[in-house]
């Protein structure tokens, strides 16, 4: 494992990618002290709020500490449109590590320091607001919690069905290896965003945010086990028939201790490099049903469910900075496919796919 | 005369699988707790009578065994049963299933045209400043969520109005002649196209890139060489077919990917197609209309999944001797 963390490292894009990663995953990890606004902040007055603007230089030509200026919603009447712009009568100071709204980090300690927050009356949207007012840097930290990990989550689940299934299978051979096989096979048959939507139709509407998450993991989980128990079966088909597993039998091991015990620690290294290549494929998978309304539902966010706002054509012409979510998931999922990649280069240096 | 039996003995193993499909399909449809006829019932429009004939033909009061028995039974001959509005599911289908051949056909022919010369180039000059840039530029095609390109790209359609935004013909499509109904289409065929065309050029590539480079690492190809064979004759005549037969296995998985992709954006571009049409008939939880249309997926998957393997019969003769 050492190893493979060293000769990643010294890849240039794999090192970046990885630091990039880290940072990510950091930010995500402190976001309530990162963000703004708590997760449930939201200010009905300040629907698509452009992002504040912030001054270092005062009117009088002179450096200042850093200060905004609140934003003012007006309708036109000729032009039948929202008018936004800058309320110059009241400056207000950017404040590092002060007090601002309560929260909990991690979801235990109470604490009420932020990185950079303003007076109460002050609102300071470094990306903008949404609908209803809610600030899109904040969202973007507490949506990326739930995009980045659902991933992983996904796959701990997965692997395991994957695992057992791709064992029996491949172990017991014969009749019961072919009826598992096809069953396998069906299932991979469904284009898998067809079965991803309509599993994620028939959850029952009205679950707390929790349910609903968990079983969003657990869809997604359905729809990769099946591949990865086919490649498992085909590395236990090799393995069966070695001495230590004849000597396991020999003893008097039961059939499922020896899958369990012998077998499927030998695949370790595949399953590794399988998590690393397919944890992208997840996030995306996530961030497409969430798009469509049927993933992680409002008014938890998730950089899927926060690029719905995208659907609308006067959302992605007129604020832009509603699109954001849709570079971070491009960045994660780019960092993520560099270090897959790397990972496949060392643990097979025959292969030259990249 | 061996590969016809092949083939047969490869077109009878889909059978089961399908039956498999579909049992699962419709019972994971069946275990959601929404009523299938619900919609039918609100709409004032479908009268008492069809409401028993479907409920009848589903076989909704006896036990769900039953009911897939019934199914299945008008499924082969036919009957697809009524959507939520009315409709046949069969001729929405009908209008459906073209549209969506139609994108993925074009797009599998543009990648292939492209990715496997750029995966050639690519092998050829290996560790290039030309394959890092071309590794780079897929890295980057594979990273982009397609409904996030599909919005990026309707932004430059709008902003630039050289592109149509969605759909798949004009207002004026039925007034046209014949040639302008065709460039009507590709002018709107040409966002979607791009969208998936940019996520499986990056697959293809790559793949052939890295079959190429195994190839020509080869012991033939170095015995080519090494009779003095001109570079060209070595390439084209040796490496080249050898590296091209892993490819034909990935176009099956390919049109299963770009199935998946395509709802995506079909739905994004408001795309006549059945990526989009199951979207809305989930949303509506219009259950004929999502069986129906699954079931046409997975028909459309294995059908590729078969021909791909029917063409590697053809050109690979190593196959045909070890079945």
């Amino acid at each position: 494992m050492k190893e493979i963390l060293k000769q990643i490292l010294k890849d240039k894009f794999a090192k970046i990618a990885l630091i990039l990663l880290g940072i990510i995953y950091l930010a995500l990890f402190f976001a309530d002290f990162l963000a703004t606004y708590t997760k449930d902040f939201s200010d009905r007055t300040m629907a698509y709020v452009p992002p504040s603007k912030i001054f270092t230089i005062d009117e009088n030509g002179k450096f200042s500490k850093p200060y905004t200026y609140n934003y003012i919603r007006e309708f036109n009447q000729n032009t039948l449109e929202m008018n936004y712009r800058l309320d110059r009568s009241k400056k207000y100071y950017l404040k590092f590590f002060a007090q601002g709204q309560p929260y909990k980090f991690l979801g235990i300690i109470p604490m009420k320091r932020h990185l950079v927050t303003v007076e109460p009356e002050g609102r300071l949207f470094l990306l903008g607001t949404d609908i209803n007012g809610r600030d899109v840097y904040s969202r973007l930290l507490f949506g990326g919690r739930i995009s980045m990990t659902i991933g992983f989550l996904a796959l701990f689940v997965l692997f395991p069905i994957g695992l057992l299934y791709g064992g029996i299978s491949g172990y017991f051979g014969g009749k019961i290896d072919a009826i598992m096989m096809r069953f396998a096979e069906a299932v991979m048959s469904i284009p898998s965003f067809y079965l991803l939507i309509i599993l994620a139709s028939i959850l029952p509407s009205g679950m707390t945010s929790i349910q609903r998450f968990i079983l969003i993991v657990v869809i997604l989980a359905l729809i990769g086990w099946a591949s990865f128990a086919r490649v498992v079966r085909g590395m236990v088909l090799s393995i069966k028939n070695q001495e230590y597993v004849q000597a396991a039998k020999t003893i008097g091991q039961s059939r499922l201790g020896i899958i369990v015990k012998h077998i499927l620690p030998q695949t370790t290294s595949f399953v590794i490099v399988a998590m690393t290549l397919s944890v992208p494929s997840y996030i995306l998978s996530e961030s497409g049903l969430s798009f469509l309304g049927l993933g992680i539902q409002q008014p938890d966010a998730s950089w899927g469910n926060m690029l719905k706002e995208a659907q609308e054509f006067t959302n992605i012409i007129y604020r832009p900075w509603l699109l954001t979510p849709g570079f971070l998931i491009f960045i994660a999922v780019l960092a993520f496919n560099l270090i897959g990649d790397t990972i496949r280069d060392i643990l097979d240096p025959k292969s030259k796919v990249r | 005369m061996e590969i016809y039996k092949y083939i047969v003995k490869r077109i009878l193993q889909t059978i089961p699988l399908l039956i498999i499909v579909s049992l699962i399909s419709f019972f994971i449809i069946r275990l959601s707790p929404v009523d299938p006829l619900a919609e039918l019932r609100l709409n004032p429009s479908v009268s008492q009578e069809t409401l028993q004939k479907e409920s009848q033909r589903l076989g909704l009061d006896k036990p769900i065994i039953i009911q897939y028995g019934k199914w299945a039974k008008s499924f082969i001959k036919g009957d697809l049963g009524i959507t939520s509005n009315g409709e046949k599911v069969s001729t929405k289908l009908k209008e459906r299933i073209p549209n969506t051949i139609l994108l993925t056909i074009i797009v599998i022919f543009l990648t292939w045209i492209t990715g496997i010369p750029l995966g050639i180039l690519a092998a050829l000059k290996w560790k290039t400043s030309f394959d890092r840039i071309l590794t780079v530029l897929t890295s980057i095609g594979m990273a982009i969520p397609s409904f996030f390109f599909a919005v990026l790209l309707l932004i430059f359609a709008v902003k630039t109005g050289w592109f149509p935004i969605g759909g798949l013909t004009s207002a004026n499509f039925a007034d046209m002649t014949f040639v302008g109904q065709v460039k009507d289409i590709a002018h709107h065929l040409v966002l979607p196209v791009t969208v998936l065309f940019t996520l499986s050029l990056a697959g293809l590539q790559r793949q052939m890139r890295a079959n190429m480079l195994d190839v020509l690492d080869s012991d033939y190809v170095k015995f080519a060489r090494a009779k003095g064979l001109s570079e060209f004759k070595v390439i084209y005549k040796h490496a080249l077919r050898n590296a091209v037969n892993p490819l034909i296995t990935l176009l099956g998985f390919e049109f299963a990917g770009l199935l998946s992709g395509a709802a995506l954006t079909e739905y994004v571009f408001q795309y006549p197609g059945l990526g989009r049409l199951i979207l809305e008939a989930v949303l509506k939880s219009d259950i004929n209309l999502v069986m129906a249309s699954l079931m046409m997926g997975a028909i459309m998957l294995v059908m590729g999944n078969l021909i791909a393997d029917i063409l590697l019969i053809i050109t690979d003769p190593r196959i045909r001797v070890k079945s």
